[in-house]
C-alpha cells in the first residue's frame, strides 16, 4: 500500500515532459538581475554599490533580520546599477544588476565537485553556515532554512522528512536532481541529521518517480535511520502538512508547524544546496529550473544562476512558440503568472511554464451549483465555496471562524470547480484581510 | 506575440469538468428510463416529456429575458433536466395545459424566484410535480396501465400503481397475500412493465442511469445507497413483524419513485448537502419520511414529499455537518 | 356556525392579550436608559451611515459625540461645518471648523494614454487584481480600473467612464466621506480642499518611476522634471521620488505649473478658459479630456456627437 493523506486531493494530468531530460548547465547570462527580496521575510540589505566589482559567491546583500537571508553574487562581474525590476510578484522590486565579466574564468568553470562524504564541521558551525550561505527552502516557499532549523530547546524533533514529492504537474527539477545527485543528497541528509541530532529521516517520493525511489532505496541501504517512502500520486502530496500526515500519520495541528509534531521537512533541492554549502563552501547562487511547456521546441532542465532573466532561459529552449499567452513561474497549480520575460529567476523558481492560447484562458465564472466538489477535494477539510462567499461579501470574521487561515492555497478547489469559479482568488484575498485584521488586533 | 500575455492567479490549469457537462451527463443517464417508458406508455410518454421540456426551456427564456432582464442561461442544461424530471414524475395521460402549469411553477417559482441555478432551495421538478399533485389530485393519479406498444392515448386504460393498490387494499382490510395477486410480479416491476409515472417504472433502467452517473462522478454513492438501504431496513422490519400488513422491502424499493428519487431527484447537486456526512443524514431523512408516508400516511407514495422536506433542511445540514478540518483538536491529541 | 366564529374570535383575542402583556413586561424589565441627547444629535446628523467619521454609523457617532468631552477632533464630513455647529450648540461643546474637502482622482491614465500590455483574468475587483500583480498596464501606481471606489461610494458621486477606463468623481455629490480613499489599493484618490468655485490645481499622477520609464508606460505621467517646482513662486511644489506634489495649503492657484508641465500631468479644474487663446488652443483639448468633473454630462454628449 502506498502512503497518502486521507482527505481531498486531485489528479491533474502530470505532463512531466522533461523527466527524461538531464540537467544541463545553462550558458552564463550576460547580465543578471538579482532581487533583494527572494525569500519570505525581510528583504536583504544591499551592501554593494554601483560600479563595484564582485567576485562569484560574494555577499552582495546582507540578511535584514532573523527571518531573512544573505544574497550572493551569482556571477563575477561589475554592478552596473541598482534598479527597480518587475519580479515574480508582478511589482517592481529592488534588484542588483550585475554585468558578467566575460574574461573571468570563475564564471565558466564547470563546477562538478567530487562526492565528499565525511562531515568535518560541528553542528553549530553547520547551522551557522546554512544561515550565512543564503540557503532558503527551494521547494517554492523560499522560507529561510536556518529559521526552520533553529529549533527551540523545548521542542523535540525526532524525524527529518525530505520532500522529493514534486506533485506539481510539468515540473521535473527535483526529480532530475534526485536522479543525478542521489549520493550527495544522502550526505546532505546525514549532515542535517548530525546537526540536529536526529536519528530518523524519511525521503518521501511520489510513486510516479519509480526510478528515483529505486535509486534512493539502493543508496540508503547501508545507512542507519534513513528510509524511502513511496507515496501515492495525488496532488498536493508535497504540501508540508499532507506529507507529514502521509509518511508519519501525524497531523500537524491547526495553525501549527510540523515542528509541533516533532518533524522538520526540507525539500531535496534544499538538502543538495546544504550539501554544497557545507562540503564545498558554495553559497546558494544557482538552482535547477525546469523550462517546460507543450509547445516548446526543446523543453529541458537547467542549472541556472539566480538572477538570470527568464528570456535567456526561453532562448535556450528554442524561443517562445507562436501563440504563447501565459508564462508561469513555478508549476501550474501554485505558480505565479509573470508579466514579461525580463523577470529574473529567483531562489524560489522551480520551473518556467509556457502556456499556449487554448490552455491559458480561464473559463467564464458561472453560478455555484453547490455540487460540493470543492469540499471533497480540499485537503485541509475546508469549505472553499463558503469561504469564497464570505470573503466576497466582506464577512471576514466569519471566514476566520471557518478556518480560512488554514488554507494552503493548493488550488485544488479552483481546479475542480465545474462552474469555473475563482474560489482561490477570493480565499487568498480573504486571507490577506483576515491577516491584516489579526495583526491590527494584536 | 499577437495578443497580450494573460495574467491570472493560480491555479493555471483546470479540470475538464464543467457544469454543462455534468448536466448533459444527467440527461444521458435518463435516456434508458425514457426508452422504457416509450415502450410501455407509447406516444403519450413522448408527448408529456416533450411538452415539459419545451415549456421549461421557454419559461426560463421568457422570464430571464423579459422579466428579470438577466443573461439567458437555457443552454446550461439545467432547465432541460428540470423538464425531463418533471415529465418523469407525471402520469403519461396528463392534459397538456397542466404540464405547462407545472413547468411554470417549477421554473418560475421554484427556480428563478430564488435567484436561478444554484440558489434554489427546493428541487424545481419536484415542486412542479407536488404543485400539480395537490392541485389536480384526480388527473395526477390517473395512471395509464402498462399496455405494451400502446400507440395512442385513447387506448390507455387507467389503473392504480402497485403502491396505490397496496394502500387501497390495506385500507379496506385486505391482507398482503390477497393483494399481491393483483400486483405485477417482481420481475415486471424490475423491468418496468407496470403502471406509474413516466420515469419511475423501470428499476433496471434507473439503475443503469444511476450507475452511469456514479461512474462519471456526477454523483457519489452516498445519497442513493444510504437512502435505499435505509428504506429497505425500515420496511423490512415492519414486514418481518407482520408480512400481512406491510409489503416487502423489495416491492417498496422497486415500485413507486424510490429509485428515480434516490438516483436523480435526491442527488440534485443544488439541493443536496455538500459534505458526505451531510449526504448520509439527508438520505436517511428522506428514507424515513418516505417510509412513514407510505406505511402510515394518506398518500400511497411519499418520495417527492420526503425529498422536498429534506431539501428544506439542507442549509441546516450544511451548517452543522462540516468536513473535519485538517489538524483540528480531536485527532491531534491522539497523536 | 356562530359558535365557531365566537370561538376563534375569543381565541385570537386572548392570544393577543397574552402577547401584549408579555411584550409590556419584557420592555419594562429590559429597558435600557439612553441619554436623550443621543437621539437629538442623531436627528441632526445626515443619517447616511457612511462611516466617514470613523464610527460605523450615525447613531454610534452621536453616542461618541455625546460621551466624549472634547469633540474637537470629531467631524462629520458629510454634514460639514453647519451640522457640526448645530451639534455643538446642543451639546454645549466646542467644535473646530474645518475646510470642506472633495475627492480628486490623481491619475489620468486612460486607455488611450496608458496602453494595456497584459490581460488580467480573474475577479474584477481592484483589491484582488492588485494582489495578483501590478495591473494590466506598465504603470504600477495608477488606476486599476475595476471600480472598487465606485462600488463603495454611497452618494452616487462616482461612476466609471467606459471610454477612459477611469472613475469620475461628480464633485457636487461628493460628501468627502473618504470611503473611496480607504478602498483604493493604489491610494490614487486624495481629499483636497474645496474652495468657493471649486478651483483646484493638482498633480494627476502618482508614478514614482524615473522619467523615461514613467513616460513610456503612460504619456501623461509625471516624469519628475522639477519644472513645476522651479517655477512655483510659493514653494508649494514638493518633489519626492521622481514625483511632484502640490501642497494645497501653500498653493495660490496661479497655474504657472500647469503651463510648464511637459506631459500635462498637472490638472486644473473649474477655471474659466484662459485669455491667451492661441497658445492654449491645444491645451484646451487636453483640458476637456482631463477636467471631467465639471463637465460630466456635457462632455459625454459632446464625445458621442463627435
Amino acid at each position: 500500500m502506498l502512503k497518502t493523506f486521507p482527505k481531498g486531493g486531485i489528479h491533474p494530468p502530470e505532463n512531466k515532459i522533461t523527466s527524461s531530460k538531464g540537467i544541463k548547465r545553462m550558458t552564463v547570462p550576460k547580465v543578471v538581475n538579482v532581487p533583494i527580496a527572494q525569500h519570505i521575510g525581510i528583504p536583504a540589505e544591499i551592501v554593494v554599490d554601483k560600479k563595484d566589482k564582485v567576485e562569484i559567491g560574494q555577499v552582495i546583500a546582507k540578511s535584514g533580520g532573523f527571518v531573512s537571508s544573505n544574497i550572493h553574487a551569482p556571477v563575477a562581474g561589475v554592478v552596473t546599477k541598482l534598479d527597480m525590476i518587475i519580479d515574480t510578484s508582478g511589482y517592481k522590486k529592488q534588484c542588483i544588476v550585475i554585468r558578467t565579466d566575460a574574461k573571468d574564468e570563475a564564471n565558466f568553470e564547470e563546477k562538478e565537485y567530487p562526492l565528499k562524504k565525511n562531515i568535518e564541521l560541528e553542528p553549530k558551525e553547520i547551522l551557522k553556515r546554512i544561515s550565512e550561505y543564503g540557503i532558503v527552502g527551494l521547494g517554492g516557499a523560499t522560507f529561510p532554512s536556518h529559521v526552520k532549523l533553529n529549533v527551540r530547546e523545548d521542542k523535540k524533533i525526532d524525524c527529518l522528512i525530505i520532500n522529493g514529492v514534486e506533485c506539481e504537474p510539468y515540473l521535473t527539477a527535483d526529480h532530475r536532481l534526485m536522479l543525478e545527485k542521489a549520493e550527495e543528497i544522502v550526505v546532505g541528509i546525514k549532515i542535517l541529521m548530525f546537526a540536529l541530532k536526529i536519528d530518523k529521516a524519511v525521503i518521501g517520493i511520489e510513486n510516479n518517480k519509480k526510478d528515483a525511489i529505486n535509486l534512493f532505496k539502493n543508496s540508503v541501504k547501508n545507512e542507519v535511520g534513513i528510509e524511502v517512502a513511496a507515496l501515492k500520486v495525488k496532488y498536493p502530496q508535497g504540501g508540508e502538512k499532507q506529507l507529514v500526515r502521509s509518511i508519519l500519520k501525524r497531523e500537524v495541528p491547526k495553525n501549527g508547524l510540523p515542528l509541533d509534531v516533532g518533524v522538520i521537512v526540507h525539500n531535496v533541492g534544499t538538502i543538495f544546496a546544504i550539501y554544497e554549502a557545507i562540503q564545498h563552501n558554495k553559497p546558494l547562487i544557482e538552482r535547477v529550473v525546469t523550462v517546460t511547456g507543450k509547445n516548446l521546441e526543446n523543453p529541458s532542465n537547467f542549472w541556472v544562476k539566480i538572477g538570470t532573466p527568464i528570456k535567456d532561459l526561453i532562448a535556450e529552449v528554442g524561443g517562445l512558440p507562436e501563440g504563447t499567452r501565459k508564462l508561469v513561474n513555478g508549476g501550474p497549480m501554485m505558480g505565479k503568472a509573470i508579466k514579461n520575460t525580463d523577470v529574473p529567476v529567483t531562489k524560489g523558481t522551480s520551473g518556467i511554464l509556457v502556456i499556449s492560447e487554448d490552455e491559458a484562458s480561464r473559463g467564464e465564472a458561472k453560478n455555484c451549483i453547490r455540487c460540493g466538489e470543492c469540499v471533497f477535494v480540499c485537503p485541509m477539510g475546508l469549505e472553499p465555496h463558503l469561504l469564497m462567499n464570505l470573503s466576497e461579501k466582506g464577512l471576514y470574521e466569519k471566514a476566520s471562524n471557518e478556518d480560512i487561515m488554514t488554507c494552503i492555497e493548493c488550488g485544488s478547489c479552483s481546479y475542480v470547480c465545474p462552474s469555473h469559479r475563482p474560489l482561490l482568488d477570493y480565499i487568498r484575498f480573504g486571507k490577506s484581510i483576515v491577516k491584516k485584521l489579526e495583526t491590527s488586533k494584536n | 506575440m499577437s495578443q497580450p500575455i494573460i495574467i491570472s492567479a493560480s491555479p493555471h490549469v483546470h479540470s475538464d469538468r464543467t457544469s454543462k457537462k455534468l448536466m448533459y451527463d444527467v440527461v444521458i443517464a435518463l435516456i434508458p428510463a425514457f426508452l422504457v417508458s416509450l415502450y410501455v406508455f407509447g406516444i403519450g410518454a413522448f408527448i408529456v416529456t416533450a411538452v415539459a421540456v419545451i415549456s421549461c426551456l421557454l419559461f426560463e427564456y421568457l422570464i430571464q429575458k423579459f422579466l428579470l432582464k438577466t443573461e439567458v442561461t437555457i443552454g446550461d442544461g439545467s432547465a432541460l433536466i428540470t423538464g425531463i424530471l418533471l415529465a418523469f414524475n407525471l402520469p403519461s395521460g396528463l392534459p397538456i395545459w397542466m404540464i405547462i402549469v407545472g413547468s411554470l411553477v417549477a421554473i418560475g417559482i421554484a427556480k428563478l424566484s430564488f435567484g436561478g441555478l444554484g440558489f434554489n432551495i427546493f428541487n424545481p421538478a419536484l415542486v412542479g410535480r407536488v404543485f400539480l399533485l395537490v392541485s389536480f389530485p384526480v388527473q395526477m393519479t390517473m395512471w395509464p396501465t402498462a399496455v405494451v406498444n400502446n400507440t395512442s392515448i385513447a387506448d390507455a386504460v387507467t389503473g392504480a400503481t402497485p403502491l396505490g393498490l397496496i394502500k387501497e387494499g390495506l385500507m379496506f382490510g385486505d391482507t398482503m397475500t390477497n393483494i399481491s395477486a393483483d400486483l405485477p410480479s417482481n420481475i415486471d416491476l424490475f423491468i418496468g412493465l407496470t403502471g406509474g409515472s413516466i420515469g419511475e417504472i423501470s428499476a433496471l433502467a434507473l439503475l443503469l442511469g444511476g450507475i452511469y452517473l456514479i461512474v462519471r462522478k456526477v454523483i457519489t454513492w452516498h445519497i442513493p445507497v444510504t437512502m435505499l438501504v435505509t428504506m429497505a431496513v425500515m420496511t423490512g422490519i415492519f414486514w418481518l413483524i407482520n408480512p400481512e400488513q406491510y409489503a416487502s422491502p423489495l416491492i417498496h424499493i422497486l415500485s413507486g419513485g424510490a429509485l428515480l428519487g434516490a438516483f436523480f431527484m435526491a442527488t440534485d447537486l443544488v439541493t443536496s448537502p455538500m459534505t458526505k456526512k451531510g449526504m448520509l443524514i439527508f438520505a436517511i431523512g428522506i428514507a424515513v419520511i418516505t417510509v412513514v408516508i407510505r406505511l402510515f400516511g394518506a398518500y400511497p407514495e411519499g418520495v417527492s414529499f420526503a425529498i422536498l422536506i429534506m431539501n428544506a433542511f439542507v442549509p441546516l445540514i450544511n451548517t452543522y455537518f462540516k468536513p473535519r478540518r485538517f489538524g483540528s483538536k480531536i485527532k491531534s491529541k491522539i497523536v | 356556525m356562530t359558535d365557531s366564529v365566537l370561538y376563534s374570535v375569543f381565541l385570537l383575542a386572548s392570544l393577543g392579550i397574552v402577547a401584549a402583556v408579555v411584550l409590556y413586561v419584557v420592555s419594562k424589565k429590559f429597558y435600557v436608559y439612553e441619554n436623550p441627547l443621543i437621539a437629538d444629535v442623531d436627528e441632526i446628523l445626515p443619517g447616511a451611515n457612511c462611516a466617514g467619521c470613523g464610527s460605523p454609523g450615525c447613531k454610534s457617532f452621536a453616542e461618541r459625540l455625546v460621551n466624549t468631552e472634547d469633540i474637537s477632533d470629531l467631524f462629520c464630513p458629510v454634514g460639514g461645518n453647519d451640522i457640526m455647529k448645530e451639534v455643538a450648540a446642543i451639546l454645549g461643546k466646542e467644535v473646530v471648523e474645518r475646510d470642506p474637502t472633495v475627492a480628486v482622482l490623481r491619475c489620468q491614465g486612460s486607455c488611450e494614454v496608458r496602453p494595456k500590455t497584459t490581460e488580467y483574468q480573474g475577479p474584477r475587483t481592484c483589491a484582488i487584481s492588485a494582489m495578483v500583480y501590478s495591473g494590466e498596464t506598465d504603470c504600477q501606481y495608477g488606476c486599476l480600473g475595476d471600480g472598487d471606489c465606485v462600488k463603495v461610494c454611497k452618494f452616487d458621486a462616482m461612476y466609471m467612464d467606459e471610454a477612459t477606463g477611469l472613475p469620475v468623481i461628480i464633485t457636487d455629490n461628493c460628501t468627502s466621506c473618504g470611503a473611496c480613499v480607504e478602498e483604493c489599493p493604489r491610494d490614487i484618490i486624495e481629499m483636497r480642499p474645496r474652495n468657493k468655485r471649486d478651483l483646484k490645481v493638482f498633480v494627476g499622477c502618482l508614478n514614482e518611476d524615473k522619467g523615461g520609464i514613467a513616460k513610456k508606460s503612460c504619456s501623461v505621467a509625471c516624469i519628475g522634471c522639477s519644472k513645476c517646482e522651479d517655477i512655483c513662486p510659493k514653494d508649494a511644489v514638493v518633489m519626492v521620488n521622481n514625483l511632484a506634489y502640490i501642497d494645497p495649503v501653500l498653493c495660490t492657484l496661479c497655474r504657472k505649473c500647469v503651463d510648464v508641465c511637459p506631459t500635462h500631468s498637472i490638472i486644473e479644474t473649474n477655471f474659466p478658459p484662459k485669455k491667451v487663446k492661441k497658445e492654449v488652443e491645444k491645451k484646451v483639448e487636453v483640458k476637456v479630456a482631463v477636467v471631467k468633473e465639471q463637465i460630466v454630462a456635457e462632455s459625454k454628449k459632446s464625445k458621442t456627437d463627435a
